[in-house]
């Protein structure tokens, strides 16, 4: 494939907003998961939670699309200049030729979820205040994120649960290759909500302790939020060829479990494709990956599956962690998020060490580390793995001299 | 800048007063007048049985949808990269757990928690199909369905092999049917190939713009095509089933139209 320069890139999750605030918790090995009760929960549940939500304010022009999942994408838009970017971006290009694309699994359905308290006990209607299309729907948050920035391109949510903000770097990849955009706002946005708290509790899959990624004692998720975005561009556009140092997409692999609705696949053969796909299109071999951004869910058998899949492609050498045990399992937002650890990881060499995980599984001998690792890296893999057997992995790479 | 150039090998149809493509063709050129019918929707007897029970009218229509595009083709599902685009996927799935939500026990069932992802269908169909290639269900409201063929023809330029659209909706009952009146189920299917063959029904390639969206000439088809985001599709299954080269305008975002040109 063509590589994309990622230009600008930002997060914001339980660890704070913006990049910062990620590199110093990853150095410290800090987590954001707390136990507390959230919203109308009967139960203490383990989560990585944003800070602040409650407290952001959509303009006014965007004022029906008030809810949690546009609270928290306006408050990762507004970190580390990225904002600006777009805006140069814009000049750039034109507002018609950059596209949105981004993830999310729930989107703002937390508002729906309150709406339904408060319907009409006579008509079963809901209450006035509800905006379903512009806050619940699937599609609210690219809306949001391209009317914010006035923008008139093409657009869309992807959401296959766990993998939709990998997967939107594929769509950006193939639409700016088909040349009908010049860049693409790529990322995701998820948010807390009830759905996702009693539903992954009742398939049994949250942990009631902060989770712990390929631990022999790991015993589920614990749900995170946060927001990522991403601006791509071709790598050579405008006469600027990719510069030492960039960071550039250089390999995306797609497949599909063909397997089951909410389990993995036993052997991980779905996982095992995504990762040989994105690395036959970054034109690599397994060796020349230096850091493994594990999906690391930190139930008994997504971590079996995905670890038995890097087993088997990469042996036991190569570093991998997951940095779930530090954000939580951002759901829709997890690809956007972990793309930009591996960003990190490229750009200052660090290799993050796993929160949460003490004893390591011994039936999962991959190289995962425990503790941070300093060394200068090339290329990384960032995978993220999905209920209905949805799979993407990502190659990322350094421009070296 | 237009996409390169994508062949259709086949399409499928399942709608109000449109029980298959040949049915819904018919109505398109004017042969058979157009009226509503209940669609009636097949059980999926390509999912094994437990699965079979799991499933609701989201799912069946969009593997109806899906096999019949993919009949029509003569293809291996087995082997389609497939996109799956639905404004709100299963919306009765949806409105049950916001209901059990909404109730002093919030005792949510899993399977209707795994079935609440928008890319349930998809997951089912890659477990009726075998297929383990590339799969992505995505939405964009009323833009549903051209930004499902966007993805479709830019995945199969970029593979340069075959691929599946599969743009399926089904209504919320109330009370969100009130803020999302959808007033039918309908689906739509089509398989790309970025070659031309013996299964070539004509050869297509989409560009953006900002001209309005082609509307229909009869008022009920207008009406579902303002109605149902799958139903933006009409002018361009107008086109199709005239086998007629020509240029439709899809409805898409506000500023941002996508025009089809096809060559018969």
């Amino acid at each position: 494939m063509q590589a994309l320069r990622l230009s600008a890139y930002t997060l914001t999750t339980a660890l704070g907003r913006g990049v910062e605030p990620h590199l110093a918790a990853l150095r410290a090995q800090r987590s954001g998961i707390v136990k507390k009760r959230w919203e109308t929960v009967e139960f203490d549940v383990c989560i990585g939670e944003v800070a602040g939500v409650d407290d952001i304010t959509l303009p006014a022009g965007l004022a029906a699309y008030d809810c949690r999942n546009n609270r928290l994408a306006l408050l990762g838009l507004q970190q580390d200049g990225f904002a600006e970017q777009i805006e140069a971006a814009k000049a750039r290009h034109g507002a018609g030729r950059i596209g949105v694309f981004l993830g999310s699994s729930t989107s703002g359905i937390l508002n729906s979820e309150l709406a339904y308290r408060e319907r009409d006990p006579a008509s079963g209607s809901l209450p006035a205040w509800l905006r379903y299309r512009e806050t619940h729907n699937g599609y609210s948050v690219a809306d949001f994120v391209r009317k914010h920035f006035a923008l008139s391109g093409p657009a869309c949510v992807v959401s296959t649960a766990c993998s939709s903000s990998a997967k939107v770097f594929g769509t950006a990849q193939r639409m700016l290759a088909a040349g009908l955009i010049d860049a693409a706002i790529v990322g995701g946005v998820d948010s807390l909500c009830l759905t996702t708290i009693y539903g992954f509790s009742s398939l049994q899959l949250v942990s009631g302790e902060p989770c712990r990624p390929f631990d022999v004692a790991r015993d589920g998720i614990s749900i995170g939020e946060g927001a990522a975005y991403v601006l791509l561009e071709r790598a050579d556009g405008a006469g600027e060829g990719a510069g030492e140092g960039e960071i550039l997409l250089t390999g995306v692999g797609e497949s599909s479990d063909a397997y089951h609705m909410s389990s993995p696949h036993p052997e991980g053969l779905g996982a095992c494709m995504a990762m040989q796909q994105a690395l036959q299109m970054a034109g690599l071999q397994p060796d020349d990956i230096g850091y493994i951004n594990l999906h690391g869910t930190a139930t008994p058998s997504n971590d079996a599956a995905e670890g038995a899949a890097v087993l088997a492609l990469f042996g036991q050498g190569t570093p991998c962690s997951s940095t779930k045990g530090h954000t939580g399992h951002t759901l829709g937002a997890a690809g956007g998020i972990e793309a930009i650890f591996c960003v990190l990881a490229l750009r200052d060499g660090l290799l993050p060490g796993g929160v949460g995980t003490s004893t390591l599984d011994p039936a999962l001998p991959v190289n995962y580390l425990l503790h941070n690792q300093q060394q200068p890296l090339q290329h990384v893999l960032n995978n993220s793995f999905g209920f209905g057997g949805s799979n993407c992995s990502l190659v990322f790479s350094q421009v070296t001299a | 800048m237009s996409t390169a150039t994508i062949y259709l090998d086949g399409l499928s149809v399942l709608g109000p007063g449109m029980a298959d493509w040949n049915a819904a063709a018919a109505c398109l050129r004017g042969e058979q007048p157009f009226a509503v019918a209940e669609v009636s929707l097949p059980p999926v007897t390509a999912l094994p049985a437990t699965e079979r029970r799991r499933v609701g009218a989201a799912v069946k229509l969009a593997m109806a949808t899906g096999f019949a595009a993919v009949d029509a083709a003569g293809a291996d599902a087995a082997l389609l990269a497939n996109v799956f685009c639905s404004t709100g996927g299963d919306c009765d799935n949806c409105h049950n757990l916001l209901d059990v939500l909404a109730s002093d026990q919030r005792l949510v069932s899993p399977t209707r928690f795994h079935n609440s992802v928008h890319n349930a269908p998809a997951g089912y169909w890659g477990i009726a199909t075998g297929c383990t290639a590339a799969s992505t269900s995505l939405c964009a409201y009323d833009a549903t369905f051209a930004a499902g063929l966007l993805e479709t023809v830019t995945q199969v330029q970029a593979s340069g092999d075959r691929g599946l659209l599969v743009a399926f909706d089904t209504a919320y009952p109330q009370p969100l049917y009130a803020q999302r009146p959808i007033p039918y189920p309908m689906g739509v299917g089509m398989v790309f190939s970025a070659r031309r063959s013996e299964r070539s029904l004509a050869a297509l390639q989409l560009s953006l713009c900002n001209e309005a969206a082609s509307t229909m000439a009869d008022a009920a088809l207008e009406q579902l095509r303002q109605t149902i985001p799958a139903a933006r599709s009409l002018p361009l299954l107008q086109l199709l089933a005239q086998r007629s080269a020509g240029r439709v305008v899809l409805d898409y975002l506000d500023d941002c139209r996508l025009a089809v040109t096809v060559q018969a």
